[in-house]
């Protein structure tokens, strides 16, 4: 088995780029989270990272919008954003273009994946990495859903994707971490941002960490939309991964609103050693 | 399919540093290019945050556009607030999926206390 490590986190913008307006106490212990996940996966001996993003419009529009895509490149730029918007100065993290074609080549066999060989990262992926390899000096396998333009990636095709990535870890001899981000309950960008629904979002966790594929799945997109907001399409990472985790169990290591990162911010990872 | 066009300006603004620089210089030349009605067009030329998100164009684009702008993200967000309440209800897009009649609405949708959101 070659996957080591399976987390997610949160990728809010306002992490890094509105860090001075946060609450320090509950920003430091957030930020503190994010160091100990940082820890984890340099532990597990992780040699790339696949970061599962729900991108914002960086790469992918509706002229042609892909339900999963795969990047495939020897290096990534970001971030797209500007720098002193997002708190994040410019940078390039490294790929592996023939790690990411055997990958993409193993997944296409149960799931159609587009493959990218030109992605510029966004805060989705840019934030995380800021703190996960903050010297940008892990391979990245950069990773998308469709959790922004409707129609969205199904729920369902998300759980096969997580499976089929799972399958694909397994079959190269790197050691491969995947770490799925994005918010739970939240209205990012929008009057309402800083609104999150917190007895929605333990729910989901519970159910996350209990890695209950029917539960996890029973959502529908209207619903979802009504308690937890555009937002909350991106569970489609978290259940991707859950998917990768093959059935292992998790634990929540922090979740607290931050209301001007406009999130409930979260870590969380799978015992993937008590398989 | 005009909401499509704002949109794809935006995605390609936001993308473009050399796009960026003629907007800047040429606000109208460079929108002629695109399918945009003339509301569409004096929205992107002033630029009117409260009706753009009025019109349907998703935050996640729309809140790069205002950082061009040099719009601080706390009136980001109340432009956008008085976008709703100067022009109604979101009328296409994400937003309008289920309906989306304001910040106070949506609180009690939600079962929350009515602090506007605000930060």
């Amino acid at each position: 088995m070659s996957l080591v490590y399976a987390g997610v986190c949160s990728h809010a913008p306002g992490i890094t780029g509105r860090a001075d307006q946060a609450d320090p106490d509950v920003r430091d212990r957030f930020y503190a989270s994010f160091h100990q996940m940082r820890a984890d996966i340099e532990a597990s001996g992780a040699e790339a990272i696949i970061v599962i993003a729900a991108e914002h419009f960086a790469n992918f529009f509706m002229n042609n919008m892909p339900s999963f895509a795969i990047g495939m490149a020897d290096s990534y730029p970001g971030p797209i954003e500007d720098s002193t918007w997002l708190g994040i100065d410019k940078f390039t993290a490294p790929g592996d273009r023939g790690l990411s074609e055997r990958m993409i080549t193993e997944v296409s066999q149960t799931v159609d994946v587009s493959y990218a060989e030109e992605w510029k990262f966004d805060h989705g992926i840019a934030v995380p990495l800021h703190f996960l390899t903050p010297k940008f000096d892990t391979t990245i396998i950069p990773v998308n859903i469709n959790c922004q333009g409707p129609p969205l990636t199904p729920l369902h095709r998300a759980w096969a994707f997580g499976e089929a990535l799972r399958r694909a870890a397994d079959s190269v001899p790197e050691k491969i971490a995947i770490v799925g981000t994005g918010g739970i309950s939240h209205w990012p960008a929008t009057p309402d941002s800083g609104k999150v629904n917190e007895a929605w979002d333990r729910d989901f966790l519970d159910r996350w960490c209990r890695n209950d594929k029917d539960a996890l799945l029973s959502y529908n997109d209207a619903e979802v939309y009504k308690d937890a907001g555009q937002g909350g399409f991106e569970i489609r990472t978290f259940i991707t991964v859950a998917a990768a985790a093959g059935g292992a169990t998790g634990v929540v290591h922090f979740c607290e609103p931050i209301p001007i990162f406009a999130v409930s911010c979260t870590v969380a990872s799978y015992d993937l050693a008590a398989q | 399919m005009s909401l499509y066009f704002v949109q794809k300006f935006l995605f390609e603004l936001n993308r473009d540093e050399g796009l960026q620089e003629r907007y800047h210089a040429d606000r109208e030349a460079v929108l002629a290019r695109y399918d945009l009605t003339e509301e569409e067009q004096a929205a992107l030329v002033a630029p009117d945050i409260g009706l753009l998100f009025h019109l349907g164009v998703n935050g996640q684009i729309l809140m790069h556009f205002a950082a061009l702008h040099q719009i601080e993200w706390a009136d980001y967000l109340q432009r956008m607030r008085d976008g709703i309440a100067e022009h109604g209800p979101v009328r296409e897009g994400v937003y309008a999926m289920t309906g989306y009649e304001g910040v106070d609405v949506h609180t009690d949708a939600l079962g929350q206390s009515t602090d506007g959101g605000s930060e």
